[in-house]
């Protein structure tokens, strides 16, 4: 039974020494022509970070206006640009790209594939989404042409319509907008695709489904749901320009189009889409705390049942966004039941991660610090998802900074935290070099402070009654302290992301040579050199178990005597 | 001995309650926002305060005993100094212990779901009282049109009712989609064009309370402001019976009379009893009576009024008001009678 074929130890890597020293340019055209899913997902997650850091900036100029009442940092004209650009980034620029950049990294090494199952459908995915992303910020010099700040999107994230009608938005920011996620959502679509052909026909001998890796079973997942969520919202976005350029009034009131049918297309995308972001961060931590806890995965086909029943509930909760349309009260009813029930398979996943935690050796190496805080802040997001699904209390809190805080818990507490984790975690793997521990610290405890600084507080002025979207707002509120207090969060989380930047460079430059498995971990892609070669494994591998490296590393326990 | 330990306890409880409560009422006190959703003044909005503080009970717990046992367990099994390096017995899993953590909350969500709709019947579907006060409210690119069909009434950003009695509002929208909050009084309504939903306040205590446009409707978003004065029968009533009149005729603003009416103000500008029957800006009719200017953006005093038409995006960059290049002398005209309108 035990017959392995992978080298214990050290793998083995075949490949032959380069004769010459590249040229620049040939390395720069290696990285263009690329149909390499490594190369490929470092693309991504490249991509990813440089919008993070441009929606961060953004996101730090709401924080200076908002700091203090009747601030005038910047104009309200500029403001609108500014937190319609930091979501619309954040989401589809940032959040997808970089999720799908670890999926492509990842996936194929995991399941023991020697790439995605389109290698040339993934680097056109890529460049698709790559160009939407930098038609969007043309948007900041195009439309008008070169004065003040263009037309950028305007119209908050979710456009709602019919403020996005040529009525409202005689400009182009809505176009920008619709165009260029229509074109960055067939480059999601495709690696959805390509992930799901992988997921289902790529595994190695040996890896039944229930024997994959939790973050590839997610992926799965997610991919799935994205197939059928970008679609609405592509759709939707074609009607909104047949709306404004081809005389069409899907949403056009004035001529008797439906304002709600814009926010039941958009939420319908919207809602899922947040489970797209949020489950691959669930299979980040799924891989990280059973490793660094020293312990194998608690309940493992429940927390894969889990995933597969949130990613159905999500599909049935979209109109819990519109408790405030004036929806009839059994409508109202449905959704407050739909979306209090997807808290009962979170709570499985938060249940069995305390579980595998239960009993471990927890070492606090700096993906696991961040999967820690991922939990605790989860458990908050959750419960204050559940004081928003109660739709009455949600008359008060939909659209104030209540549900600002909320979301953003979600957002950068729960996913954020664990792209850092996902990132000190395989780093090494990608690039054959460890991240300094150290600065990981400093950037770890930084952006915790920062982080609850600026959202915990961010709570209480939604319930003095804070709305979202607002440039400014008056002195006798009582909402500047806890503004000002987030402003300062916000600058601590900022030096915590330039420690981070930091510590990539110098890693990069002098970090810890990393070999195959710093981690001492247990998934295929430690069996592999670091960075792997092109073709990933010389030989096929076979697995018994759904956790390969364990079965080798300890023949005399190993796990597929009791799967 | 019991009644020490009792005692010590007690004292030990009411020390950590004043450590909380004291900084929380003082800071209640001193900030008096007229926006806040636990402060609530009207029936709705308590009802719905007390579903919120059963919410944060059950979530609290849940919170306090989840949370702990994360926190326990991350203390509790840290790998140790004197770790022998062997890995920790490893466990696949437990049926058992998987059901019990899936009934647990599934019971949960069905207290918390039944409790949620009851509220959400008693509220949508509430019986109309006959006797009741019925206002109009038209969201605009950023200013309210509040109308009083049964006593005539047009004005705007300031609304006002009667303590005690329930007002139903029906919520329109001139443009693109608005939202109605009041926090003290009642949850969020939105104003979407072509649909109209209603709501309704049965306030009780007099007072004035605050809100605005929660929903993002363009540049001025965020001073589209809202008030509403809850006032006593007899205050409400003497309110009424003046802005049923119309506007006030004072020889003495003859001039600022032409000046408005011999420019677009009177497009945009209705003032009953006049030429001027604009709808696209507020009515102007009772200007004097009202305590704001711009949907709340500035207070009504006649400097304020006077800066506010020369030019009106000082104050509101983005306002749907021109400015109408008026020479001072027709400024001062012109203030002058919107200041006799009371
Ligand atoms: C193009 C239409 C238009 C014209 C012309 C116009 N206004 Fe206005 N006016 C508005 C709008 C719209 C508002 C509401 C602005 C807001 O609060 O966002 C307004 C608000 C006001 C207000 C404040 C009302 C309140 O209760 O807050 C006053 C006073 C006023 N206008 C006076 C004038 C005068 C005087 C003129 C002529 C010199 C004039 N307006 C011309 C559209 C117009
Ligand atoms: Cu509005």
């Amino acid at each position: 039974m035990a017959d392995q074929t992978l080298p214990i130890g050290g793998a083995l890597d075949i490949t032959p020494q380069k004769a010459t020293k590249q040229s620049f340019f040939e390395w720069l055209s290696e990285w263009f022509i690329t149909v390499d899913h490594k190369k490929l997902g470092i693309l991504y997650i490249s991509y990813a970070l440089v919008f993070m850091l441009v929606a961060g900036v953004e996101a730090l100029m709401i924080r200076v206006q908002l700091a203090v009442p009747n601030n005038d940092f910047v104009s309200p004209q500029l403001y609108d640009r500014l937190f319609t650009m930091h979501g619309t980034t954040m989401v589809f620029l940032v959040g997808m790209p970089i999720l799908f950049g670890f999926a492509n990294y990842i996936v194929p090494l995991q399941i023991g594939a020697r790439d995605m199952a389109y290698p040339r459908l993934n680097a056109f995915s890529f460049w698709l989404t790559a160009f939407g992303g930098l038609l969007l910020y043309y948007s900041f010099i195009g439309g008008f042409g070169l004065y003040g700040v263009g037309t950028a999107p305007d119209m908050g994230w979710f456009a709602y319509a019919p403020l996005t009608e040529k009525a409202f938005s005689p400009g182009h920011a809505p176009d920008y907008w619709a165009i260029a996620l229509i074109i960055s959502g067939w480059g999601t679509l495709g690696t959805a695709i390509n992930i799901i052909a992988t997921t289902i026909s790529m595994r190695c001998k040996g890896m039944t489904l229930m024997r994959m890796p939790l973050f590839s079973w997610l992926m799965l997942v997610v991919s799935g749901l994205t197939l059928v969520t970008i679609t609405p919202l592509t759709a939707a976005q074609i009607m909104l320009m047949i709306d404004r350029y081809l005389g069409g009034h899907f949403f056009d009131t004035q001529a008797g189009g439906s304002a709600v049918m814009w926010m039941h297309f958009f939420w319908i995308f919207g809602h899922p889409e947040v489970y797209v972001l949020v489950l691959p961060a669930f299979g980040i931590a799924s891989e990280i705390i059973p490793v660094f806890s020293r312990k194998g995965i608690f309940g493992y086909a429940a927390m894969v049942a889990a995933s597969v029943g949130i990613g159905f509930v999500s599909l049935g909760v979209w109109a819990h966004h519109m408790f405030t349309v004036g929806m009839s009260t059994p409508t109202t009813t449905f959704f407050v039941l739909s979306t209090m029930l997807v808290g009962i398979p979170t709570g499985i996943k938060i249940f069995n991660w305390l579980a595998t935690i239960w009993g471990g050796k927890i070492v606090f190496a700096t993906p696991m610090l961040f999967c820690l805080a991922f939990l605790f802040q989860f458990l908050i997001a959750g419960l204050t998802g559940i004081m928003l699904s109660a739709a009455p209390w949600d008359w008060q809190l939909h659209n104030s900074y209540f549900v600002v805080a909320h979301f953003h818990y979600v957002l950068v507490g729960a996913i954020v935290f664990n792209i850092f984790a996902a990132i000190y975690y395989w780093f090494p793997k990608a690039t054959g070099k460890m991240l300094s521990e150290t600065l990981g610290k400093w950037h770890f405890w930084l952006f915790l402070i920062g982080f609850h600084l600026t959202f915990d507080f961010m709570h209480i002025p939604g319930i003095l009654g804070m709305p979202r979207h607002i440039y400014t707002y008056m002195p006798d509120r009582g909402w500047g302290i806890w503004n000002f207090i987030e402003t300062i969060g916000a600058f601590v989380q900022a030096i915590a992301v330039l420690v981070f930047l930091y510590n990539v460079v110098i890693s990069l430059m002098k970090g810890k040579e990393a070999g195959n498995d710093p981690w001492d971990a247990w998934t295929l892609e430690w069996a592999t050199p670091s960075p792997p070669p092109a073709y990933n494994f010389a030989t096929d591998p076979v697995v018994n178990s759904r956790r390969p490296l364990w079965d080798l590393k300890h023949p005399e326990d190993p796990d597929w005597k009791y799967e | 001995m019991f009644t020490g330990i009792s005692k010590v306890l007690r004292r030990l409880l009411f020390t950590a309650g004043m450590t909380i409560a004291l900084p929380v009422s003082a800071w209640a006190a001193g900030v008096q926002p007229g926006t806040n959703m636990f402060a609530p003044a009207s029936k709705p909005a308590r009802e719905i305060e007390s579903l919120a503080i059963f919410i944060l009970a059950i979530t609290g717990g849940i919170f306090v005993v989840v949370g702990g046992a994360l926190l326990y367990a991350v203390i509790k099994y840290r790998r140790r100094k004197n770790d022998d390096g062997s890995e920790p017995t490893q466990i696949f899993g437990s049926l058992q212990i998987e059901m019990a953590w899936t009934i647990i909350p599934i019971m949960i969500v069905v207290v918390m779901f039944l409790t949620s709709a009851r509220l959400i019947f008693a509220i949508q579907d509430a019986p109309k009282p006959k006797e009741s006060l019925a206002i109009t409210v038209v969201g605009h690119q950023f200013w309210w049109e509040v109308r009083y069909p049964k006593y005539g009434v047009v004005t705007a950003n300031e609304i006002h009712v009667p303590v005690d009695e329930a007002t139903y509002f029906k919520l329109l929208s001139a443009d693109v989609v608005h939202s109605f909050w009041i926090p003290e009084l009642a949850g969020k309504t939105d104003c979407i064009p072509n649909h109209v939903n209603t709501t309704w306040i049965l306030p009780t205590r007099v007072g004035l309370y605050k809100g605005q446009c929660s929903q993002f409707c363009g540049t001025e978003h965020a001073m589209m402001l809202l008030r509403v004065y809850v006032q006593t029968p007899a205050q409400f009533k003497a309110w009424i019976k003046n802005q049923q009149k119309p506007a006030v005729e004072d020889p003495a603003v003859a001039a600022g009379r032409e000046v408005f009416m011999h420019n677009a103000c009177m497009d945009c500008h209705t003032i009953r009893g006049t030429v001027a029957t604009g709808r696209f800006g507020p009515d102007l009719t009772h200007l004097a009576s009202r305590d704001t200017l711009g949907s709340g953006s500035l207070s009504n005093t006649p400097a304020n009024l006077r800066a506010w038409i020369k030019d009106p995006d000082h104050f509101k960059p983005g306002v749907l008001m021109p400015a109408m290049q008026l020479n001072n002398k027709q400024l001062d005209e012109v203030t002058a009678y919107l200041c006799s309108l009371r």
